[in-house]
């Protein structure tokens, strides 16, 4: 009967799905130890419930050839309908497997967390006394990504590096709506959420561009709120720090205002200084002048709220504010047309190269090699 | 008079002429054949002179399975709607590479994934399993109807309602572009501006009207109309997931409309429950409505594994295997399945305990699935199975729904979840079971009852061309989701940069259009199947040897299904009264006393999409002349006494003659 | 369903001669209703739990309720549950006259909840504490707001069950719907004293 055969193969493909690995399966083959450690267990996982899944498989195909109605010399009793032997196994013999994996998920939850800092470079390398892990403020904005570099003063829009084997510390916000932050090579995702910070702690282990994109759909931009992740050695690293220093425009409020606007396809952007406080005012939904920060609010609250004569409050705290304009959020074609004037400063005085797409994953990659000779020159 | 802005805008509210659509050839062709099908329909109805027999048979009818029939109806008709935004969004996805934007920009492209969600959970799965809830339960348990028949029929029409506000959404104005489960803020009234979210928010809250009373309907059916003997241990096991599902029913849609009126107050009158501002708390939206939407899934699957169960201990012409390990099964998947909705936001950010919890008890619900599946399997074994089309979808069922339970539980461990979260392998883990369990089942359903409804059985040949076009296509629509999902790529795309991806998507869309022949190969089935109806003809009641009592009456059934309460004494009472010389009773019929039409569910359903149409376009004088106009036709029907009558015993008499005759003629 | 002997010796009877009355759902139905209604309090309530301290820089809960205003208003309420009572109890005896007189008690009481509840907002809206003040007074208005909504629709029911009883007499089907409204109206009275407690007493005392 074909369709068993059918099936063996359907089987089979699935059977060797997470070892297809070696192509371009990043999510399997990743080059973060924290996302090599979740491939891992999505292997352990599999494994173990082809424990009990191959033999049902198994088993389904076998009983329904055998017991075809026209196998008449196949045994017969259509009164037999229970036996507690076997319904202990079908119960226990689930149970068996889900205890074990219950037990890895628990330990590997919290051994993954991403609010828990990071305690080796990868399965070999603990982390060497006295490293500063790379902090990395990231906002998720309509539609592209804010990083900033406390540690260096910079900002860049949609591209982001980070040295190998040096742990980074992400602390992560949004604007308006939801995002995710996601860099599969990296390390599995976690969203960005207006108003609050969730964090990442992970590693990159080799050298390379590798893409990140927002996986939570967030409007119409979303398709391209993508950015590329550039994994450098230390040189390269500080190369870059350099060339965004070199060649980037001043990220003040007013800037970030005009930024913060809708906008879709953003080139890459680096600005080489952001006005103190920025990230933190971003995050309490307090960059625009006059408005509440949000911890304040929140601290008033704990004390108790503000009273009655408070009504000037409200007003400080409406961040969202009127309907914004409908064909700006509605509309994706119309939106080259309410690029932030900042944006279009900032790239006149950026390189050339750094412009388009395509080519500044190249540019990281140059960067890495060449520009960083030049690097000490410029610090 | 019509130029006077401010009276337009009192009628209209923020209707205005550019809200139609008119500027979108594939809306307009699409209005254009929906018109003239509409039209079409209703001259071909004119000239049959069916729109009495159509009022008086079938809209007011208060007949549980006429209206099981027409819950059917719908989902099939909605399956439709919903599989058209599938194959565009497959083609969308299949094209749009190298800078082509594809056929559809981002704001249609968004309406089409969020009315494809949108439709096929709320208007295709759960009418399809309300529908044969309805049309099998009380025929399952011996009784002549639903406990509350009049509060059936209003339940229909409401769920019909809410399918017609969504599809209104279609020709005037827009859907939402949010996702299926509309998270603030972007569905707030800030980012979402529009009409598109108002159309889902109503649409979905008359709906849920409807699910909600059908739930309790059917639960007081359960428990107080089963026939003398059947105690709850002797239930048939479809009788059983009806009463796990419609309590899941009970317990998790009040939450959805509780959610959903909070997110409109948000949006209608300006509270700050989930906004940004002032205090609100989009995550709190996000539980919530998990909370209802993870039972959800279970209010789909259960029934679906209730048909599965009926169909394989028929077709293996066995008794079920375990029967009561497979009740403890279902009643533990209800329990549990309110105890997993953080799975569905492991990436939130809550702490490590809580996602291993949740985590964890995701897992523990794949015991009794796993043990359900012994089960059938069980039931197999020293079996005789006869490879009826129901037979085909259960087997097929049974090899894809352990990959679908198996890539659920890799989900379920949140370190792997965090990479997998939100990616195609999620969106292909889904269709793997809700395919490969929810729609196998119901088309196992609907080949297995067929007969029983409609007094001839459905072509095999056009049911199997279904059957392997389905399966097949499933598999080349949805594996290739798989890889990309492990390639990290995101759902709700709608154009790529990477030219690598292409070829899957291509797959992809080769397999939807294998489903698509897989759907018009099942309507070719119904028309042939009419056509060939005195070839297939049942005159038995009972085609397939069936087990459970709905089989011990006539096919279709009499308006009071049973002439006498039948009395039960074993598990498969049919199978158990054939054995034991079961002598069908020919005299001593009495009158039966059977509920009465009423126009009012229909005319309150009406009124509810008027309703909701003057809230969606801020209509006001619309919402308040239709919102008085519910009430009163609501205390008006209160006032009618009249709602019953008896069938006279001659009627039953004459009714029970003509099967004595034609069961005669069988031997 | 277990009025029938199962099996007798010889020939098991497979069918009931006589009429099967099943009994009535009404009574299941509705409590299945009202838990499901209890379902979207409980929703509410939770909303209140997680949102109930967000004051937005704003009015707390001690800066705005009156709770000896609360107290009489809870007093109403109560009231009207025992007029109830009384109603089902003249019900029980077939007295119609006296059954419609408690009932307009209970009615009476149940507006004059409302109306001081209508002050109560009216009262806090006029000092700026508007539903859209902060995520507080939203869930504080849709929770207390939403089981006003419900005494309403009560009153009317209400009502309309007088006119029926008045026209038709205390015949099955009345007495069935007066025992409907029954639970539904003592259901609403628990609802309260959670109200009461939970947002009134532990806002400005806890």
């Amino acid at each position: 009967m074909s369709p068993i055969v059918r099936r063996l193969c359907q089987l089979s493909i699935l059977l060797i799905l997470p070892f297809m690995a070696g192509c371009d399966l990043v999510v399997m083959s990743p080059s973060g130890d924290i996302a090599q450690q979740q491939a891992d267990l999505i292997v352990v996982s599999t494994v173990l419930m082809l424990l009990i899944i191959v033999p049902v498989l198994f088993l389904t195909l076998y009983f329904a050839w055998h017991y075809r109605h026209s196998n008449t010399k196949a045994k017969y009793d259509p009164e037999w309908h229970h036996s507690t032997r076997l319904e202990v196994v079908i119960w226990s013999a689930p149970l068996a497997i889900i205890i074990a994996l219950g037990a890895i998920t628990w330990i590997s939850t919290h051994k993954l967390d991403p609010f828990r800092p990071l305690d080796r470079i990868d399965a070999e390398r603990t982390i060497p006394e006295g490293t500063k892990p790379l902090e990395v403020e990231v906002v998720a904005l309509d539609w592209k990504w804010l990083f900033f570099y406390p540690e260096y003063g910079v900002a860049t829009v949609n591209e982001m590096a980070a040295p190998v084997d040096r742990p980074i510390t992400f602390k992560i916000t949004s604007s308006s709506v939801m995002n995710s932050f996601y860099v599969p090579a990296l390390a599995g995702m976690i969203y960005a959420m207006p108003g609050m910070e969730t964090k990442l702690h992970a590693v990159i282990n080799k050298e390379g561009v590798f893409d990140g994109l927002s996986s939570n759909y967030s409007g119409p931009g979303f398709s391209h709120m993508r950015f590329k992740f550039h994994s450098l050695n230390e040189q390269g690293f500080d190369g870059w720090i350099a060339q965004v220093k070199q060649n980037g425009t001043a990220l003040n409020r007013d800037a970030y205002l005009k930024l913060e606007k809708p906008s879709e396809k953003e080139p890459v952007r680096y600005y080489a200084t952001v006005e103190d406080g920025l990230y933190r005012a971003i995050l309490n939904v307090c960059a625009t002048p006059g408005k509440m920060c949000m911890d304040e609010m929140m601290h008033i609250d704990m004390m108790g709220g503000a009273g009655l004569e408070s009504h000037e409050n409200r007003d400080r705290l409406k961040y969202d504010g009127g309907p914004i304009d409908i064909n700006l959020r509605g509309h994706g074609e119309e939106h080259s047309a309410v690029e932030p004037a900042a944006g279009s400063q900032s790239t006149k005085n950026m390189p050339a190269e750094g412009m388009s797409h395509g080519n500044h994953s190249m540019q990281g990659m140059d960067m890495a090699k060449g520009d960083a000779s030049e690097a000490p020159k410029t610090n | 008079m019509f130029s006077n802005p401010d009276l337009l805008k009192f009628i209209f509210g923020r209707l205005t002429l550019e809200s139609i659509p008119y500027h979108e050839p594939i809306l307009v062709a699409t209005f254009a054949a929906v018109a003239l099908g509409g039209i079409a329909l209703c001259a071909f109805i004119t000239y049959m002179k069916w729109w009495g027999p159509l009022w008086n048979d079938w809209i007011t009818s208060i007949d549980h399975k006429k209206i099981g029939i027409m819950y059917i109806i719908l989902a099939i008709v909605m399956l439709l709607r919903g599989f058209s935004d599938a194959i565009m969004m497959r083609i969308q996805q299949a094209i749009a590479f190298n800078g082509s934007e594809g056929y559809l920009p981002p704001h249609h492209y968004d309406q089409v994934f969020t009315a494809h969600g949108v439709i096929m959970i709320f208007f295709v799965a759960m009418p399809f399993v309300t529908g044969f809830m309805n049309f099998v339960v009380p025929l399952q348990i011996g009784a002549r109807d639903v406990s509350f028949p009049f509060l059936n029929n209003f339940s229909f029409w409401m769920t019909t309602a809410g399918a017609i506000i969504v599809m209104i959404s279609l020709f005037v104005g827009e859907f939402a572009r949010t996702g299926w489960l509309a998270y603030p803020p972007l569905s707030g009234v800030e980012y979402s501006p529009g009409v598109g979210v108002d159309y889902y928010i109503w649409g979905l809250q008359v709906a849920g009207v409807g699910t909600t009373l059908s739930g309790i309907n059917l639960i007081a059916t359960i428990v107080k109309m089963r026939a003398p003997g059947m105690s709850f241990m002797k239930m048939p096991v479809f009788t059983w997931t009806s009463l796990c599902t419609n309590i899941l029913i009970v317990a998790t849609f009040p939450i959805l409309t509780a959610t959903l009126v909070l997110l409109s107050l948000d949006r209608y009158v300006g509270t700050n429950f989930f906004t940004n501002d002032l205090g609100g708390n989009p995550m709190m939206y996000i539980n919530l409505i998990w909370i209802w939407g993870h039972p959800e899934v279970y209010i789909l699957i259960l029934p679906a594994f209730g048909i599965f169960s009926e169909v394989v201990a028929t077709f293996s012409g066995k008794r079920l295997f375990g029967y009561a390990s497979m009740v403890y099964a279902t009643c533990a998947i209800m329990i549990l399945s309110y105890l997993v909705w953080l799975h569905h936001f492991f990436t939130m950010g809550s702490g490590a305990s809580v996602n291993a919890f949740f985590g964890i008890t995701t897992m523990i619900i794949s015991i009794p699935t796993g043990a359900k599946i012994f089960n059938w399997l069980f039931t197999i074994y020293r079996g005789r199975v006869r490879y009826e089309v129901p037979m085909l979808w259960t087997i097929g069922f049974m090899v894809t729904f352990v990959i679908g339970g198996m890539t659920g539980v890799m989900l379920a461990v949140p370190p792997a979840d965090f990479v997998l979260h939100n990616s195609l392998f999620l969106i292909a883990h889904f269709h793997n079971v809700i395919i490969g369990g929810v729609l196998f089942g119901l088309m196992a359903g609907v080949t297995y009852w067929y007969p029983k409804a409609f007094g001839y059985k459905l072509d095999p040949f056009w049911g199997k061309m279904s059957f392997w076009f389905w399966f097949i296509g499933f598999y080349f629509a949805f594996m290739p989701l798989y890889v990309l999902g492990l390639m990290g790529i995101t759902r709700r795309m709608s154009q790529f940069d990477d030219p690598s991806l292409q070829i899957w998507f291509v797959i992809a869309a080769i397999g939807a259009g294998m489903i698509a022949i897989g759907i018009l190969s099942f309507i070719i089935q119904l028309v042939v199947s009419y056509i060939k109806r005195e070839e297939l003809k049942d005159e038995t009641g009972d085609p397939w040897h069936g087990r459970t009592l709905e089989w011990s009456t006539s096919s279709p059934p009499p308006e009071y299904n049973f002439a006498f309460t039948p009395v039960v004494h074993d598990h498969d009472s049919w199978y158990d009264m054939k054995n034991r010389g079961y002598a069908r009773p020919l005299q001593g019929f009495k009158p039966i006393h059977m509920p009465k039409n009423t126009g009012t569910g229909a005319i309150l359903a009406a009124l509810n999409i008027a309703l909701a149409f003057g809230l969606i376009w801020y209509m006001w004088w619309l919402v308040v002349v239709s919102f008085v106009a519910i009430i009163a036709v609501a205390i008006g029907h209160t006032f009618n006494y009249k709602r019953d009558y008896y069938i006279p015993a001659e009627t039953v008499s004459t009714e029970e003659g003509k099967r004595t005759e034609l069961l005669a003629k069988q031997v | 369903m277990s009025n029938i002997q199962t099996q007798s010796a010889e020939k098991p009877q497979f069918y009931l001669e006589e009429d099967h009355h099943p009994e009535g759902s009404t009574n299941l139905g509705f409590w299945l209703y009202l838990m499901s209604d209890c379902l979207i309090f409980a929703t509410l309530f939770a909303t209140y739990a997680v949102l109930g301290r967000n004051y937005a820089a704003g009015p707390a809960p001690a800066d705005l309720f009156d709770l000896k205003l609360v107290a009489i208003n809870t007093a109403m309420l109560l009231f009207s549950s025992i007029t109830y009572g009384f109603a089902m109890l003249q019900m029980e005896r077939g007295a119609k006259q006296e059954t419609l007189f408690w009932l307009a008690v209970t009615g009476l009481f149940g507006l004059a909840f409302l109306g001081i509840e209508l002050y109560e907002f009216h009262h806090m809206i006029h000092e700026g504490a508007t539903p859209q003040r902060s995520a507080f007074l939203s869930a504080f208005f849709t929770l207390v707001g939403t089981h006003g909504l419900h005494v309403t629709f009560g009153i009317i029911w209400l009502v309309t069950l007088m006119v029926q009883v008045s026209k038709h007499g205390l015949i099955a089907e009345n007495r069935r719907r007066l025992m409907c409204l029954s639970m539904f109206w003592h259901f609403l009275d628990v609802v309260w004293i959670g109200v009461f407690s939970v947002v009134y007493l532990m806002g400005v005392v806890g």
